[in-house]
């Protein structure tokens, strides 16, 4: 499957990083003319066939592309009612979908002649995923985690040190995602001359969101080659999981004219949105500007952002990418939310059916997928993102059943 | 003409410079902010901006975000900010006062809004950190519209192209950010901070202001050589770290701190 980036014409985002009135560009001054810098970049490499043929060979001979969309038959046949595939991202190098992106910003670094790489992470998997292409091209890195995030994501933690990164953990705020972004770009600014952020998800300042959705698209791109050739038509509904929303855009992007084809985007609910306590922006928050752009919050009558809530630390982040925020406005994806305690019952239900143990936070994604399966059809199909593999979470998992491990 | 051009246009007549202290409003307390304002005032300040608190204070470095943090410990909203200002204008009806802080606050309680909320309270200039001009045109309307100027920072890595943007969009003053960094990071090159200012000047005649890095009275008096105003933060807001536990002394602390800026840059 070629890499294939160059978007139509009329495409959004628009010229200044909009969809609609959400995204854009809300940076300090010193960031605007590297943002011009990196746009630059991207639009001169995203038609150079050089950069392409690299990040298609590296897509497939170090991530392992493409993933495979596994017909999850048993479970189907337990849920009764529509046929669920699963995209399997948990398979790809470094165990989630998160590298498909960092390879491509990667070489664009490269290409740009950065030498120091930085980047945020929630529950490590994108931190891991730049160790690991930064480790691969002799770059230097340094992550920025949120001090809560390090204690409930040890391995991941370990990970990035072998793979030669620096780990900081990050003090301020709620110590979770948002405030390691705060840092990384506190860092940015600092560096810029010879720094490179890889950002993780599609938020962020413009050309964030639209370039990490276009690695990210070969998801969506393969998903949809494979469910035609594997069950002869396009599929009734997508489902994944949306915490930033970058497994989740890179699912969709490639279907949203495929206007018959349903899509959910799942929130995390935490203890529940009644509660107060979870991780919805998309479902129960309101438009706002935070990191760069201007998306869906959590944030109180002050405008302050609040803390967020999530049994799974990638999707516990208080924004969203502006694509979706876009998205939901304009009614071509549904947003949705499940709590910790579903998550959880679907990843142990898919472990035990399956034989694969998915992430918490795509457990969110196939924790929808058991409500809406059985309202559907058996001729009906549905593709659920598994975008990641659930071996980090086990102490997580472990520890709220009482088990020491 | 608003206060903030009678301020820099007595300060020409002068011969004299505009010393611009910063303070985080609501730091340690919400009580301590008007008087320390007044008191900044009294010590030589010519203009006074007041830092809004945000939960993510991106451009701040450890000094001004933990600052932010003990602020909102006392929940001062953007509301109660505006209160101070209204506050202040009852005993000083000159003294220029900006507003420095972040979009999301304003966002949410609405441009207009805003605007005039923040007109009756007596402010002069509004700084939203995260707002370049490309996305400022909307809230820089309805500031104009209730007389408030609008003012918007220049960085190192401002080329001509955005220099000519920016100062094209500001009123008041443009503020210059002597460094690649965030607030409180090392201390600026005085000689590149001239050259900046020079590149500046061939696309503006507004005052041009200078912050981040200047940490003391030398450096205050270097930069007033060749700026129109200089900014002091990070150093202030360190002195109300320092004496959380003993808030009587803040404000002694940080007034010293400007007469003696005061007395480098008038020599």
């Amino acid at each position: 499957m070629t890499v294939q980036i160059k978007q139509a014409e009329g495409a959004l985002p628009d010229d200044n990083g909009h969809f609609g009135p959400y995204g854009g560009r809300f940076v300090a001054e010193t960031l605007m003319v590297p943002l011009r810098e990196l746009q630059e970049a991207y639009d001169k490499y995203l038609c150079d066939d050089d950069f392409l043929n690299e990040l298609d060979e590296d897509l497939r001979q170090f991530v392992g592309r493409p993933s495979p969309l596994y017909f999850a038959e048993r479970w189907s046949a337990q849920l009764g009612g529509a046929q669920i595939y699963l995209k399997r991202e948990d398979l790809n190098h470094t165990g989630a979908h998160k590298v498909n992106n960092t390879v491509g910003q990667a070489l664009l670094a490269k290409r740009m002649g950065k030498t120091r790489i930085i980047a945020e992470t929630g529950a490590g998997q994108h931190g891991v995923a730049t160790a690991t292409v930064a480790a691969r091209l002799g770059l230097k890195c340094v992550v920025y985690m949120g001090a809560v995030d390090i204690a409930r994501q040890a391995i991941n933690v370990y990970r990035m040190k072998l793979l030669g990164a620096e780990v900081v953990s990050v003090e301020s705020g709620s110590k979770t995602l948002k405030d390691a972004l705060n840092e990384a770009m506190r860092d940015w600014v600092t560096h810029i001359d010879g720094t490179f952020y890889i950002i993780g998800t599609v938020a962020g300042p413009h050309p964030y969101p639209a370039m990490v959705r276009d690695f990210q698209a070969i998801i969506g791109r393969e998903a949809r080659a494979q469910i035609l050739a594997q069950a002869g038509r396009l599929p009734d509904a997508l489902v994944a999981c949306v915490g930033g929303g970058s497994n989740a855009i890179g699912l969709f992007y490639p279907f949203l004219d495929d206007k018959d084809v349903a899509i959910y985007g799942v929130e995390a609910a935490g203890h529940g949105l009644e509660t107060g306590r979870h991780a919805a922006p998309l479902c129960v928050g309101r438009p706002g500007v935070l990191h760069g752009n201007r998306t869906y919050l959590m944030e109180d009558d002050n405008g302050q952002i609040i803390e967020t809530h999530s049994i799974s630390a990638g999707l516990d982040y208080p924004g969203v990418g502006p694509e979706h925020a876009w998205l939901k406005d304009e009614g071509r994806a549904q947003y949705v939310a499940i709590s910790d305690d579903e998550a959880l019952a679907a990843f142990h239900n898919l472990t035990r059916v399956e034989g694969i143990m998915p992430a918490l936070e795509s457990s969110h994604a196939l924790a929808y997928a058991t409500k809406l399966a059985p309202t559907m059809d058996r001729d009906q199909i549905i593709v659920v993102n598994l975008s990641g593999r659930g071996d980090k979470d086990i102490h997580t998992v472990a520890a709220l059943e009482g088990i020491k491990v | 003409m608003g206060r903030i051009t009678n301020c820099f246009d007595r300060l020409k007549t002068e011969g004299r410079k505009a010393l611009v202290p910063y303070v985080t409003a609501g730091d340690p307390e919400p009580a301590i902010t008007v008087p320390l304002m007044h008191a900044m005032v009294e010590a030589g300040a010519d203009i006074v901006e007041l830092g809004v608190p945000f939960s993510d204070p991106m451009a701040d470095g450890p000094v001004i975000q933990r600052a932010a943090e003990r602020a909102l410990e006392h929940g001062t909203s953007l509301r109660d900010v505006l209160a101070m200002v209204a506050e202040f204008r009852r005993q000083d009806a000159d003294t220029p006062v900006v507003l420095m802080g972040y979009l999301n606050p304003v966002e949410v309680m609405g441009y207009e809004t805003f605007a005039k909320t923040a007109a009756e309270a007596g402010v002069d200039g509004v700084i939203n950190v995260d707002l370049p001009p490309e996305e400022a045109h909307e809230l820089s309307t309805a500031l104009r519209d209730q007389g408030i100027d609008p003012i918007f920072l220049l960085a190192p890595t401002s080329d001509d192209r955005r220099i000519e943007k920016i100062c094209a969009a500001a009123s008041g003053y443009v503020y210059y950010v002597a460094l690649k960094g965030v607030t409180g990071a090392s201390s600026l090159d005085v000689q590149s901070v001239t050259d900046k200012l020079a590149q500046i000047g061939r696309h503006t005649g507004l005052p041009v202001a200078v912050g981040f890095g200047i940490k003391d009275a030398a450096s205050a008096a270097a930069v007033a050589n060749v700026a129109d105003a200089v900014v002091v933060g990070s150093v202030l807001v360190k002195k109300v770290e320092q004496n959380v536990a003993q808030s009587d002394r803040i404000t002694r602390e940080i007034t010293d701190v400007i007469a003696r800026m005061r007395a480098a840059m008038d020599v």
